[in-house]
């Protein structure tokens, strides 16, 4: 089975800068449970942008389950968590609109939504512990109960790629820590691709099969187990 | 006499209707994108098309639609290409639009009473054929809405997400920019240039105060705007006051008396 993530010799630069990536490669197994850290500004965040073919590599190439990123079809197979604290838009949005949205690329933009796409909304919703709160305005909930509705909206599309940037931005630790441990949670009840970028990965190291750092390049990728010891802050990565 | 014993009132209700639906129900994508001001920069535009439709003596709702339609669609692409940021975009269509009609009118030497009550809305001008456009136009509209409606609601909660999960996002925001140029297209007879970019803000903030989900916010909005221009219709109707502004007033004290009652709404929710 071709991996779900796959760069090869990857570097990039933004228009007019300085290279942010180079020489990267780095391949993730269908079904990993895996988590791109480092400091900000290192580049992972890029990283992850090439991988899901937003941003063209300068040099190399990047896949998503065995097909070039930028062109992959289905790309609905992907469960995307962006970094945020609140909702895009001003008006009210109950917990099943958002999760809602998450299943409209999967059933296409124009068909009508069948029993099974009503089910997988519920059973994300359900799965994530907010079914007594499906009617309400997301706005109301809090900062915890969001960042499971999102996730909920991720999975809505049984996405076989679940990627979360920064998920746990602006979380105190103790949601952290609860985060983490339903995402180990999910990987181990879905078998789902997990890949979870943040500048520090603390609150799933318990959970995560590889730890990748990236600073430019990847500086380090295997288990938690074999990191350094005074690489488990990724804000003080060196080369 | 009563309101509907005249038959421009009839024809004034039966259009302002459409366009009270409509304004709000395209209006509420754009508020909720941070693209609140678009529609006055595609009414300047639509300006531009009402003055070359004088000139060159064709259809000035017609030469409105196609100009307001191309502004819109072309603040879109210089946005999506990063051309030109978000506003700047919208200034190089207002300003060129705005341009582009004093010059057109000047030399269509246009600068007469009938030229105003496409800037500031007319029920007395309006026909039964302006209707028959403005209801197809507007059930168009509102079709697309419906059956885009998912989509548009995906991409204006999270447009990263719904890039990455492989939605048409380009198509998504072509087509409601496209749906602004035509709602002010066909609202401009009732409402005028200058204010239609209001009714299709104001209600919206206004039903953003006390709906309770993207659904019923959306349709309450769709009410509000129907009830500010029947309500100014009326009132214009009885004191002689240009339906634009007295519709705008309306729906802007709509949107101020949500704003004061919605804490104590939500307090016996």
């Amino acid at each position: 089975m071709q991996p779900a993530v796959e760069l090869k010799d990857v570097s990039f630069a933004y228009p007019g800068g300085p290279e942010v990536l180079s020489g990267v490669d780095l391949e993730v197994r269908r079904g990993e449970f895996v988590t791109i850290a480092g400091p900000n500004g290192g580049g992972k965040t890029t990283l992850l942008r090439v991988a899901l073919g937003l941003e063209a590599p300068a040099t190399g190439e990047a896949r998503l389950f065995g097909e070039p990123a930028d062109r992959v079809r289905d790309r609905y197979r992907i469960g995307y968590l962006a970094q945020r604290t609140r909702l895009a838009i001003d008006a009210p949005a109950s917990v099943s609109e958002v999760v809602t949205a998450g299943r409209v690329a999967r059933r296409g933009l124009l068909r009508p939504f069948a029993q099974a796409d009503r089910e997988a909304i519920a059973d994300a919703i359900s799965r994530v512990g907010l079914q007594d709160r499906a009617a309400t305005p997301i706005q109301r909930l809090s900062g915890g109960q969001q960042q499971r509705a999102f996730i909920a909206k991720a999975l809505a599309g049984e996405p076989e790629l679940l990627v979360l940037d920064e998920p746990t931005a602006g979380v105190d630790v103790d949601a952290q820590e609860a985060f983490g441990a339903f995402l180990g949670g999910l990987h181990e009840a879905l078998g789902v691709t997990i890949l979870y970028v943040s500048h520090e990965f603390g609150a799933v190291e318990r959970f995560v099969e590889r730890v990748v750092l990236v600073r430019g390049g990847i500086v380090f990728d295997g288990p938690p187990a074999e990191l350094p010891a005074h690489w488990h802050d990724p804000s003080h990565v060196h080369p | 006499m009563f309101i509907l014993d005249a038959d421009f009132m009839r024809i004034a209700f039966a259009t302002g209707a459409v366009v009270g639906v409509l304004a709000p129900a395209v209006g509420f994508f754009l508020v909720q994108r941070q693209m609140s001001l678009i529609g006055d920069g595609i009414g300047h535009a639509a300006f531009a098309g009402v003055a070359a439709g004088y000139l060159f003596g064709v259809s000035p709702v017609g030469a409105a639609l196609v100009a307001a339609t191309l502004a819109a669609v072309g603040v879109e692409w210089l946005r999506s290409r990063h051309r030109a940021a978000g506003d700047q975009a919208l200034a190089l269509i207002f300003y060129t639009g705005i341009a582009a009609g004093v010059v057109l009118v000047s030399a269509a030497g246009a600068l007469n009473a009938n030229l105003f009550s496409f800037l500031f809305g007319s029920i007395l001008t309006v026909t039964w054929s302006d209707f028959a456009l403005v209801a197809v136009l507007g059930a168009v509209g509102l079709g697309i809405i419906a059956l885009l409606y998912r989509g548009l609601v995906a991409v204006a909660l999270d447009e990263e997400g719904a890039r990455v999960s492989g939605l048409p996002i380009g198509l998504l925001n072509v087509a409601l920019a496209a749906l602004a140029g035509v709602t002010v297209a066909v609202s401009m007879r009732i409402v005028g240039i200058l204010l239609i970019a209001a009714l299709m803000v104001l209600p919206v903030i206004a039903a953003g105060r006390i709906g309770t989900s993207i659904r019923s916010t959306m349709l309450l909005s769709m009410g509000i705007g129907l009830l500010s221009v029947s309500a100014g219709l009326t009132m214009s109707y009885y004191a002689n006051l240009a339906p634009g502004g007295a519709i705008v007033l309306l729906a802007a004290a709509f949107a101020v008396a949500a704003q004061i009652g919605a804490p104590l709404l939500n307090r016996t929710r």
